[in-house]
């Protein structure tokens, strides 16, 4: 294997990634927006406004990074497995297969390019949650950093369902079957001191508890777990995914007949 | 002089001994797509690989491209090794594939700018220029190319190809479901190509391809190169004419005054057959002259039939004449 990187490359990936997002601005910006939006009514607005504070948190500012984390695993995880699935799904993937890149071009162009959507949705869902809560975020550098890191976990999370998938029905099975459930009974509206026993404990075998957690205290500086296993947790999985993705392309798995 | 010459044969692609594989899936069993194929290209060169359905030349290109991993056998590139230095040599190769693969929805001008990039060369707006012009696509630049017709689509696929100035250009049937015109079209722009000494490898089940475009031409059938050779003396070795005279009397013998090698009567003496001559047009020549000279003789016929050896002629002379790759 010839070393380096290639710099023209990995940016040409970049940009035409950007680019299709661009095509499908509705799609990719406003609809988790109005999601977001319709949470924020009920459970912030409506249903917030009956509930207790918790751990000193109004209710309304305590599904904010809950609420964030729930469209950024599904965005990112959406936006890397489709810049992936299409070309293998229209054939076009020929051009990135015969071409001088390898695994980190490729992660690099089109990873970038769905954490960069993540992050612009996130920036919006951020400032349209102000319109309903008021809330301060207490470490707005370590958040973002924080952000930055889910958001390319989990890219890179959909960029291996782009690589698995060998139909739609798949590319949708994994994000509603098992994304969806996890992230909502990982404590993104609730405090897992919440549960009872033995629910607790078994909350804790939720990787997406560690995620929520780590955001909520970068927040308000209170979460379910500490903030160091939360940040090693997300930390592990973002290379768990570059592992595997780094063996699928030496092995040409799905890529390479 | 001498080393000169040694440069000019060096083969820009040399493959040996290559083998693939295909794992059967499921109640299918294994493929063997390409069978010990040892194959030299050389600089500058045109070259058609001749091969019905299923042959293996969309196999074989895949594994020179990278879209295809072999079970065997090693490639070499302008003189460098594949296992080690697929970067140098990709940059310097272009595919046109046999699908259209394409984002649909993209333009022509981005999609032909985003190949340029991908295979590492700086934008260059100029040379994209040019290139879409050459193809007559530059006053389609701003079109998506689900609004363009299939052939312009193809022309797209050979803008793409060649967005990246490539030395290496593989064409995988460049003129399959294309109009006649654009079939010509076509052959010009691979003309132009060999002037700027690009070296072309394509793959075509049309012997008049082949023969209107290549100055060597490789055969292979169910993976195997069954045989390597300058144009001229393939279709002089293995091409035939073959004509048919639906005669208004029925014949006893052929006439001493038309007799020819390769004559022949049929059972019921109601048509002669002539076949022989080459695929250099030597075939035609003679079936004018029998026409000539029946109608000297007044022998009166009600139809001619004249055609070429089709493909499928020269596999089974060819597996006829060598019956070791029959095996
Ligand atoms: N991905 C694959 N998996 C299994 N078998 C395959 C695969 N691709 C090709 N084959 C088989 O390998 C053989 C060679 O196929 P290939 O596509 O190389 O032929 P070809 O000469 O390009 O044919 P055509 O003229 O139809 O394009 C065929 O028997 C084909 O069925
Ligand atoms: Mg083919």
């Amino acid at each position: 294997m010839t070393a380096g990187f290639n710099a023209v490359s990995a940016w040409a990936i970049y940009k035409r990634e950007v680019a299709r997002a661009w095509r499908t601005v509705f799609g990719t910006i406003i609809s988790p927006v109005l999601t977001t939006c319709l949470y924020f009514i009920v459970f912030g607005a409506a249903i917030g406004s009956r509930m207790n504070d918790i751990g000193g948190v109004n209710y309304g500012a305590f599904i904010v990074p809950g609420l964030l984390l729930l469209t950024l695993l599904s965005e990112s995880t959406s936006n890397g497995s489709f810049g992936i699935y299409m070309p293998r799904f229209t054939g076009a993937i020929y051009e990135l297969l015969s071409a001088p890149v390898s695994v980190a071009e490729t992660l690099v162009g089109f990873v970038g390019a769905a954490v960069t959507k993540s992050l612009i949705i996130a920036a919006i869902i951020l400032a349209t949650a102000t319109l309903f809560v008021d809330y301060t975020i207490a470490h707005p550098v370590l958040a973002f950093v924080y952000i930055v890191l889910v958001a390319s976990s989990f890219s890179l999370f959909g960029f291996i369902l782009g690589l698995w998938a060998d139909g739609f029905e798949k590319l949708q099975m994994v994000p509603l079957l098992v994304l969806t459930p996890l992230t909502f009974l990982g404590g993104t509206f609730y405090s897992i001191d919440m549960l009872a026993e033995p629910w607790r404990t078994v909350a804790l075998f939720n990787p997406i508890v560690y995620l929520v957690s780590g955001l909520r205290w970068t927040f308000f500086e209170q979460s379910d777990v500490t903030i160091g296993v939360a940040f090693a947790a997300t930390a592990g999985f973002l290379a768990l995914c570059i592992g595997i993705i780094t063996w699928i392309f030496r092995t040409g798995w799905r890529l390479r007949d | 002089m001498k080393a000169h010459i040694a440069a000019v044969t060096d083969p820009i692609l040399k493959i040996t001994g290559l083998d693939k594989t295909y794992p059967g899936r499921g109640a299918a069993p294994p493929v063997k797509a390409l069978d010990n194929v040892d194959l030299e290209i050389r600089k500058g060169e045109i070259f058609a690989l001749l091969g019905p359905n299923g042959a293996g030349k969309t196999t074989l290109i895949g594994a020179v491209c990278g879209l295809v991993r072999p079970t065997g056998g090693t490639i070499e590139a302008f003189g460098m090794g594949l296992k080690d230095d697929w970067r140098k040599i990709r940059a310097r190769i272009g595919l046109v594939p046999q699908e259209m693969a394409v984002d649909i929805f993209e333009t022509v001008h981005h999609s032909v700018t985003y190949s340029r990039g991908l295979f590492g060369r700086p934008a260059d707006d100029k040379r994209i220029e040019e290139v879409l012009r050459a193809l007559s696509l530059w006053d389609k630049r701003d079109s998506q190319l689900r609004m363009l017709s299939g052939g312009m689509k193809r022309r797209v696929l050979i803008a793409k190809a060649l967005a990246h100035d490539p030395d290496l250009l593989f064409l995988d049937e460049p003129t399959a479901g294309v109009d006649v015109e654009l079939r010509r079209d076509m052959w010009k722009q691979i003309d132009v190509l060999r002037e700027l000494g690009v070296t072309i490898i394509l793959t075509t089940h049309y012997i008049e391809e082949a023969e209107e475009m290549a100055d060597r031409v490789g055969v292979i059938d169910s993976g195997r190169i069954l045989l390597v050779d300058d144009k001229a003396s393939i279709m002089t070795s293995l091409g035939r004419t073959e004509a048919n005279f639906a005669l208004n009397a029925p014949m006893t013998a052929i006439p001493a005054s038309i007799a020819r090698e390769g004559l022949a009567l049929s059972d019921d003496g109601m048509a002669l057959t002539f076949r022989g001559g080459d695929g250099a047009g030597g075939g035609k020549e003679a079936v004018a002259e029998v026409a000539q000279q029946l109608a000297r003789e007044g022998i009166g016929y009600s139809a001619i039939d004249v055609r070429e050896s089709s493909l499928e002629d020269i596999f089974v002379k060819l597996v006829e004449d060598r019956p070791e790759i029959a095996a």
